[in-house]
């Protein structure tokens, strides 16, 4: 009901379950870009990757499928959930914004350690010493993560933020 | 190579009809046509029709048409990759297009109310009502492709009439059902509830990955004698291409979701204005 009577005024403040949703989308948003930035730029340009590594297992290779389409699913979703809170005057740029760079971490984070390690899907690049790149990968996923969770925690307790954007 | 040689008028050279797919054609233009004259019949009572429903309806006829012409048909049996082209063109893009013209509601709109009640009934009944459940949906359209890239079936399909004419049927009615259950627009009792609808998005999209990369890998199908190079490029294409499609998809059901909570806040801000 304060959604519906504050959308009605022109100038609402943001409770914290709409700022914590802004910030849900961004996570989305994030785990998508993430995804289209690997399969642009690492698959594509630098052809790092391979469409498929001959030695992935066959679960592998089903969990692999499975996060592709989330993963692009996700995106398209988060773009329409941005567009709904704007529709909805409950849109925050800064909530987003935490969210997306918390995102992009944590899924880089599970990328680098569950997908590359534990379950070998594939490795970041083939014909070379990996160990350095593994590191600066899970390196950047953690600055990521960490630099995420405290704008959104930030953008939580400051009273600024609470305006909708 | 060789592929169709010694079928029954399957791949008969470039330029000639296919014979075996008579009776497909036939449909597409009695499509068309009925289409077309729903769209006079709305005319001639004085009704509105939106531009874009019916050029999409005719974007889907037109790639159905190009996706089953007899050249492309002959290249696509010759070339792996050219008929991964086609399978997208009839399996996705098209009923994509043909899911946007909702021609159900044309339909339902053109004829007499009580010719309309008893259509809906009759859609509404036992064997649609099976067909619309996202899991027999997405089983017809991924199970198909399945069955078709990853058993001996595809070789055979080659080989015979019937079964050319069934799996391109099956194509096509299956693409088109997946999509109307995802990302249909017409408004129907059958539809799933979100959640499932995105499910069902998800799994296909999943699958039709996994696909990809499972033909990639075994070079399948198999007994075709295509080359690996070959098949390795069609797989690829169906990865990348069956994307997009799937993309597209998501953006119709997720398009319908937010014009649904569009709806759902003016709804609210009326019932809060009048409560006050």
């Amino acid at each position: 009901m304060t959604v519906s009577a504050a959308s009605a005024q022109p100038s609402p403040t943001l409770t914290p379950a709409q700022l914590s949703r802004n910030a849900w989308i961004g996570v989305l948003l994030g785990i998508g870009l993430v995804a289209a930035i690997d399969e642009i730029g690492l698959h594509q340009l630098l052809a790092w990757h391979h469409f498929y590594d001959k030695s992935t297992p066959k679960v592998g290779l089903f969990s692999d499928g499975v996060f592709h389409a989330a993963q692009m699913i996700a995106l398209i979703a988060g773009a329409f959930m941005t567009a709904d809170m704007l529709q909805a005057r409950a849109f925050s740029g800064r909530m987003l914004a935490a969210g997306v760079v918390t995102g992009m971490g944590a899924f880089q984070l599970w990328d680098g350690t569950i997908n590359h390690k534990v379950l070998a899907i594939h490795q970041i690049r083939y014909g070379v010493e990996i160990l350095p790149y593994d590191l600066t990968w899970n390196v950047v996923a953690l600055a990521l993560l960490l630099t995420g969770v405290t704008l959104w925690r930030r953008g939580l307790a400051d009273p600024a933020a609470h305006q909708p954007q | 190579m060789g592929a169709g040689h010694t079928s029954h008028g399957v791949g008969s050279g470039p330029g000639l009809p296919d014979p075996s797919l008579a009776p497909l054609y036939l449909l597409v233009f009695i499509g068309g046509v009925v289409y077309a004259a729903l769209l006079w019949r709305q005319r001639q009572l004085g009704r509105e029709w939106p531009l874009g429903r019916s050029l999409m309806f005719a974007l889907g006829i037109l790639l159905v048409a190009y996706g089953l012409s007899p050249a492309l048909m002959a290249a696509g049996h010759a070339d792996l990759r050219v008929h991964m082209t086609q399978h997208m063109l009839l399996g996705m893009f098209a009923p994509l297009a043909l899911v946007l013209g909702q021609p159900l509601t044309l339909l339902l709109r053109s004829l007499p109310v009580s010719a309309a009640r008893r259509l809906t009934g009759l859609l509404h009944a036992a064997p649609l009502r099976w067909l619309m459940h996202p899991l027999v949906a997405l089983t017809l359209n991924v199970g198909g492709m399945y069955l078709l890239y990853l058993t001996p079936l595809y070789a055979a399909m080659l080989e015979s009439g019937w079964l050319h004419l069934l799996a391109h049927f099956h194509i096509i009615a299956a693409g088109f059902l997946y999509s109307s259950v995802v990302a249909g627009v017409d408004p129907s009792p059958l539809r799933a509830p979100f959640a499932w609808r995105l499910g069902t998005l998800l799994a296909g999209a999943a699958l039709h990955a996994v696909l990809g990369k499972l033909m990639f890998a075994g070079l399948y199908p198999r007994g075709t004698g295509q080359a690996p190079e070959v098949i390795e490029a069609a797989a690829r294409r169906m990865y990348y291409w069956g994307d997009l499609a799937e993309a597209l998809l998501a953006c119709m059901l997720f398009w319908s979701w937010l014009k649904a909570r569009d709806r759902e806040r003016i709804k609210a801000q009326r019932q809060a204005a009048a409560a006050l």
